[in-house]
């Protein structure tokens, strides 16, 4: 018997091929298929497989907890708002907005990552958590005296991403087809996707990837083989973040509206729970896990019709069953696939491993008893 | 001869406990240098303050005549000074050759851009340590063992690829913490093979050992520490017949 993905792995290039089709065509399948309406969730699929991927960076490879990683998404948004918008009457193009997005907030992953850096585990979940809602907070708030943020009514009118003198943001008919702003945003976040993979890729197999790896498994060794921890530690916080900068300024421009109420605490979760459960520290998984996450919580939207279209009326909010059967699913998870659903090869060993001592630890009580 | 590593009056202490004393010694280049002593003598408390992972409370360690204590770790491994553990740190599920490349990681430059764009030099650098760490693995004895994870490798070549990855780093000086424990007759005469073929090679080596019989085989010299405070050092013979050392051994041990 040969299963299909068996078959595609024996010709890479075709599922390649293929892969690139589908990805390409996928915005018509979908708004054909499932309505005009599910074109923006794939592109919010396609935004937080960004965020995901730069948080895996930080949580993954390095092995920091970072809860506050919103943050970073809030100052590239944030500052895309504030050179293009009519806030300051501003209106640079997003080449030059977008990269100082991704630079703002590197920089602050640095500001952030430098006091916390004696910091492990639960007190750098903690201080990470305390800077997101910090950041939130000062966006809330930086309405008065000057006008900065315009509080939490947020900042409108932001423009659009324009490429040439086409607006991303506007209907354009192609062939005569009415092609929508979400399907180029489609096109334009899947770049940005398809580049932070290469990105996150390139850096896990070099030599800085394994310095992440190696503080991970044990800090004071790596220190000893050579490591500037220090550094190596700031630089997945700085990389990291810029890829949350770059996400923001992103979503800012597709939104055209921002307010501090989008980056909150549990937005960070959010993004964490995806690495968490589609494999932290492996490239596929997170990308699963960013897709299932933003996905999934949409289907369960139609909840609320179900129940009217099958028993009459609305029994439970369909809001409340989104959070019950979302929190049901994270423990599912975390009893039967702990590593996540496609965890990476290491992950897979650690729990393998630890499986492996219990078994071995079960096998010497066996014997002593016989 | 030339020396390579002096430790002058170093002092170390925990809270109220002296770990070190006012520890003074100096290794010659080229040498195998031994530290013995009885259990908490300091040996390695010694051994974390030359590599700065404890900053000494009093005293100076040069290396080459520049002061190295309260240096980084890694500043100190840059300057050419590696060591293993006595409880074995390798990155447990890290493959044993990316245990070993992890040592290179002081002597390639490749930044995030390099990186990313796959520089010539990112790859002559990743093509380099590659190669370098395959042929150290065969050096200490785990030719085939590459694709393992460390955490899986037996006691003995957990021991081997510590050495193996700590060599990467191109170390002058390297401190070996215990390096034959756990370790059965055998795998200790190999080992003891391994240790001359790196002096052969140029590099000093600075040995705790509680096994007297192989410290007194394969070292130029010794020193006894005990209670923190160094109270012999010569060759082993002088060192051996040594009323204190006796003393400090209950007797009997170290003849
Ligand atoms: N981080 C630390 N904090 C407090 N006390 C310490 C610390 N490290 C070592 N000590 C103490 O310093 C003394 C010397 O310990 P050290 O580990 O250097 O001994 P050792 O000679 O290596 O012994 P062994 O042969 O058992 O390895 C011991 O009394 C130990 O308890
Ligand atoms: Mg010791």
């Amino acid at each position: 018997m040969r299963s299909v993905p068996d078959w595609l792995r024996r010709h890479p290039g075709l599922a390649f091929g293929l892969l690139a089709v589908l990805l390409a065509v996928l915005p018509f399948i979908v708004s054909i298929g499932l309505g005009r309406g599910w074109v923006r969730v794939l592109d919010f699929a396609l935004l937080y497989a960004i965020l995901a991927l730069g948080l895996n960076i930080v949580v993954g490879y390095a092995g920091l907890l970072d809860l506050g990683y919103i943050a970073f998404y809030a100052l590239g948004a944030y500052l895309f708002a504030w050179l293009s918008s009519p806030q300051f009457g501003l209106h640079l193009p997003f080449w030059l907005v977008l990269p100082s997005g991704a630079l703002l907030a590197g920089g602050f992953g640095v500001l952030l990552g430098a006091p916390t850096l004696r910091l492990r585990g639960d007190y750098l979940a903690i201080v990470t958590l305390g800077f997101g809602e910090i950041v939130r907070i000062f966006m809330n708030n930086l309405d008065a005296p000057v006008n900065i943020t315009n509080g939490p009514q947020g900042i409108n009118l932001i423009d659009p991403i324009s490429i040439g003198g086409f607006s991303l943001g506007a209907r354009h008919t192609i062939l005569g087809v009415h092609v929508f702003p979400p399907t180029f945003y489609y096109y334009l976040f899947l770049f940005f996707t398809l580049f932070t993979i290469l990105v996150a890729m390139r850096l896990q197999d070099s030599r800085i990837g394994r310095a992440w790896a190696a503080i991970r498994e044990d800090e004071v060794a790596a220190a000893a083989m050579g490591i500037d921890t220090r550094n190596i530690k700031l630089l997945a916080f700085a990389m990291g973040a810029s890829f949350g900068g770059l996400a923001g300024g992103l979503f800012a421009a597709f939104q055209g509206f921002i307010s501090p109420e989008s980056f909150n605490l549990m937005e960070s979760v959010m993004i964490l729970c995806m690495i968490v459960l589609g494999g932290m520290g492996n490239i596929p998984g997170v990308i699963l896990g960013a897709v299932l996450l933003t996905v999934l919580p949409e289907a369960l939207r139609y909840l609320g019709a179900w129940q009217r279209a099958a028993l009459g009326h609305v029994v439970v909010d369909p809001n409340d069953l989104r959070m019950l059967l979302f929190g049901l699913a994270m423990v599912a998870m975390m009893l039967y696939r702990p590593a996540g659903l496609l965890p990476s090869r290491q992950r897979r060993r650690e729990f393998r491993a630890e499986d492996g001592a219990a078994e071995q630890e079960a096998a010497s009580l066996y014997d002593a008893k016989a | 001869m030339t020396t390579l590593l002096t430790v002058e009056n170093v002092t170390k202490r925990f809270g109220g406990l002296s770990a070190l004393e006012a520890v003074s010694l100096t290794v010659n280049a080229g040498e195998v240098y031994g530290l013995i002593g009885p259990n908490g003598a300091g040996k390695t408390t010694l051994f974390n303050c030359m590599t700065g992972l404890y900053t000494v409370s009093a005293g100076v360690i040069r290396l080459d005549g520049v002061p190295i204590h309260n240096r980084k770790p890694h500043q100190i491994v840059g300057r050419g000074f590696a060591r293993t553990f006595q409880n074995i740190r390798l990155f447990a599920n890290m493959t044993a050759l990316e245990n070993v490349m992890v040592g290179r990681h002081a002597r390639t430059r490749t930044g995030v851009l390099g990186a990313v764009l796959h520089s010539r030099r990112c790859l002559a650098e990743e093509r380099d340590s590659r190669q370098r760490a395959k042929s150290l693995m065969a050096f200490v004895g785990l030719k085939d063992r590459s694709r393992s994870l460390a955490g899986h490798l037996s006691y003995g070549d957990q021991r081997r690829l510590e050495i193996a990855r700590a060599l990467a780093t191109e170390p002058r000086l390297l401190a070996l913490d215990e390096p034959v424990a756990g370790m059965n007759p055998n795998e200790r005469r190999e080992m003891s093979e391994l240790f001359r073929k790196l002096r052969d090679a140029g590099i000093t080596l600075l040995l705790i050992e509680h096994d007297v019989k192989l410290v007194m085989g394969v070292c130029d010299r010794v020193a006894v520490l005990d209670y923190g405070k160094k109270i012999a050092e010569g060759v082993p013979d002088e060192v051996r017949r040594n009323p204190a050392v006796i003393e400090a051994y209950l007797g009997g041990a170290v003849s």
